[in-house]
């Protein structure tokens, strides 16, 4: 799903940039669908593409700051190989969702939020994947999973280890 | 070669229904990926096609082929829509939702696709405006403004570039009708705007769909390149979020669109007047565009017709959390919430006695069971403390802590309030260390009693310093209810205002987890 380009360099990430605004637009109202764009292309949005998304949208540096970190989905790190996001919200809760969180964060061996240390699996919250009514849910690498039980834990753990 | 028909909604995918369909391919059967009929016991459901009718069976696993081929198959279930979950039913909006391949405009045109578009061209904006007026159709995202009259104030402003803008953030847990439908028909949507659009002179629009809807996504866009001549002169597009609750606020998501932080902006001035980028903008809600393609095409008394007080036409509900058949349900206003959870929905799925329901998503309230008579509708769930919002209804067994459930409201109103007003930022935390108080309070036994309180220690209540903090849970209680009435009156919008009722909710009617004797009245019923 994402091409990770380890080790860009301030001058590629200017360039990736500026070529992506001149195919798709400089007004403000490109900024998401170019976030969003930059973050399927490396994996996450660099503090150092900040100042070039800047330059091509003709924004204030804070101005763009201010929209990444605003919104959750932006990682401004990279994440695991593997992402599972599991859902905390109240259908997934009724259904014994936060036992799960806990069984999972015990079986893929990381706590929720963070990366496990060999890089493999980021486990992050989610509220809400509007699978309400067969929860509690996850999302492994943009797959949806529905009631995720232990056994469910356990494939995703060796689909993970894999 | 036998037809079969599989769903590809997320939610069967979800429980494997990929993998159903793969396996029928292989047997050579021909595989048709509808929406969803919206009841998820029965998923992943395969309909064989016989004769001109449709054999449901459901669950089914991909070893089943055989036996659902040669009709054996134990989970068979007949005509599905004569199943007593859908017979009950009136199917507005969903009509063709699990029907019909979503992409297929001519399956759309042949099950009564853009009649109500062709129906409202032919007519003035004006008489299409006062179509949606006459069908009473209230704004389904949960505020329940009247559609019509939003219309004509953006019919009536004068402008020459006006936006329809559909809201399709659909974050409340419990609630998955928007999602249903654009990936089940999306057409009907498409419909609606575009219907929309020639009521009050617009020619372009915004789907603001959430990241977390991948799927919907991808059916939208490409519902709309396939429909793109059949709506033209109108244009729309496909706006994707990036996982921030709020932009569900129809200000804070116009702002999103702009590509600001997602804040919301205090009005007025209306988005109907200076809304998207400062133009006059409709902004309504999935299910309230989607409904209008059936007032055009059946009429707006056909509409109206069904329903109950002041909330005319039909809610599809969504069943969701602890139910035995969860799923969406469609029907016109008026039905109780016991006959919602306990007839359609079976009760819980883990058996145990249902113990509350949360009605309308995280800012809903929590009810329960012995105020099961209620009937859906705005007025009457205004009037008991509630809101109906999504109509999205998360049930409860008895394990569920109520006290927990309360601060889970206030930690999520925490991580996601936009920042932008003082009630919703700091009282979201402030409100979760009360609550840590008052479940430590509940925790330890005996109780430590409140101490005597003076004129100091009362304004010392709000004192940062720990030792000064009165912790008893009387206290406690009275301050998270002074909270309460902070966040629910001086908040910018419905985040901070609305998340004291389920805090509340919880604490009127579940006292006894807060640390508190249990209700008498309850127990005298």
């Amino acid at each position: 799903m994402k091409r990770m380009q380890q080790g860009i360099g301030a001058e590629d990430m200017a360039r990736l940039v500026e070529d992506w605004a001149s195919a798709h637009g400089r007004t403000r109202d490109r900024l998401l669908p170019l976030l969003h764009w930059l973050q399927e292309e490396i994996g996450y949005v660099d503090d150092m593409a900040v100042p070039a998304i800047a330059a091509a949208l003709n924004l204030s540096r804070a101005d763009v700051h201010g929209v990444v970190t605003f919104y959750h989905d932006f990682r401004r790190a990279p994440a695991g190989r593997h992402v599972v996001k599991l859902c905390r919200a109240e259908s997934c809760q009724a259904r014994g969702g936060a036992a799960m969180e806990a069984a999972a964060a015990d079986r893929l061996g990381v706590a929720m939020g963070e990366t496990r240390r060999d890089g493999q699996v980021t486990l992050e919250p989610v509220y809400c994947l509007g699978l309400c009514a067969v929860g509690p849910n996850a999302l492994v690498d943009g797959r949806p999973v529905a009631r995720v039980d232990a056994a469910a834990l356990d494939r995703i753990a060796r689909e993970i280890a894999a | 070669m036998t037809r079969i028909y599989v769903s590809r909604d997320m939610a069967s995918v979800a429980l494997g229904a990929d993998d159903v369909a793969r396996a029928f391919e292989a047997a050579g059967c021909e595989v048709v990926r509808t929406g969803s009929r919206g009841l998820f016991s029965i998923e992943p459901l395969v309909e064989v096609e016989q004769d001109g009718t449709r054999i449901g069976y459901g669950p089914v696993g991909p070893g089943d082929v055989a036996a659902v081929l040669d009709g054996s198959h134990a989970a068979r279930l007949g005509d599905v829509a004569a199943l007593p979950f859908f017979a009950g039913q009136q199917r507005f909006t969903f009509a063709r939702c699990g029907v019909i391949d979503p992409l297929d405009m001519a399956d759309y045109a042949a099950h009564g696709g853009w009649r109500g578009l062709d129906a409202a061209r032919a007519m003035a904006p004006q008489a299409v405006v006062d179509a949606v007026k006459a069908s009473g159709l209230r704004g389904r995202g949960g505020a329940g403004f009247p559609t019509g009259i939003k219309w004509q104030t953006v019919l009536d402003a004068a402008s020459d570039a006006k936006f329809i803008v559909c809201n399709a953030d659909e974050g409340d847990s419990g609630t998955f009708a928007d999602r249903m439908l654009m990936e089940g028909d999306p057409l009907c949507l498409i419909e609606g705007m575009a219907i929309a659009g020639h009521a009050v002179g617009a020619y372009h629009g915004y789907i603001y769909i959430r990241s977390e809807y991948p799927f919907a996504i991808a059916t939208m866009q490409e519902a709309i390149e396939l429909s793109a001549l059949r709506i033209a002169p109108f244009t729309l597009e496909v706006r994707v979020g990036a996982g921030a609750y709020v932009c569900g606020e129809e200000t804070a998501l116009l702002d999103s669109i702009e590509g600001k932080r997602g804040q919301v902006r205090a009005k007025p001035p209306l988005p109907a007047l200076a809304g998207l980028f400062g133009q006059p903008t409709v902004i309504n809600n999935v299910l309230s565009l989607a409904a209008v393609p059936f007032i055009l095409s059946e009429g707006a008394q056909a509409y109206a017709a069904v329903g109950f007080g002041r909330s005319r036409g039909t809610m599809p509900v969504q069943l969701a959390g602890n139910v035995k058949h969860g799923g969406l349900y469609e029907i016109g206003f008026g039905i109780t919430l016991g006959e919602l959870v306990n007839g359609i929905g079976g009760g819980t799925a883990s058996g145990r006695p249902v113990r509350a329901v949360q009605v309308g998503g995280p800012l809903g309230a929590y009810f329960p069971p012995s105020m099961f008579d209620l009937p859906f509708d705005y007025e009457a769930f205004a009037q008991a403390g509630g809101l109906i919002g999504h109509a999205g209804i998360t049930v409860f067994d008895d394990t569920v802590d109520m006290a927990h459930m309360a601060r889970f409201a206030m930690e999520f109103c925490a991580v996601e309030s936009c920042g932008k007003c003082t009630p919703c930022r700091i009282g979201s935390t402030r409100g979760v260390e009360v609550m840590d108080r008052i479940i430590a309070a509940r925790n330890t036994t005996p109780p430590p009693a409140d101490p005597p309180v003076g004129p100091f220690l009362k304004k010392a209540l709000n004192s940062r310093s720990p030792s000064r903090i009165n912790t008893g849970p009387e206290a406690q209680t009275a301050l998270l209810r002074d909270l309460c009435d902070t966040m629910k009156y001086g908040s910018l919008c419905a985040l901070g205002g609305f998340t004291p009722y389920p805090v509340l909710s919880a604490l009127d009617h579940f006292p006894e987890d807060f640390g508190a004797p249990a209700p008498v009245k309850e127990a005298a019923e």
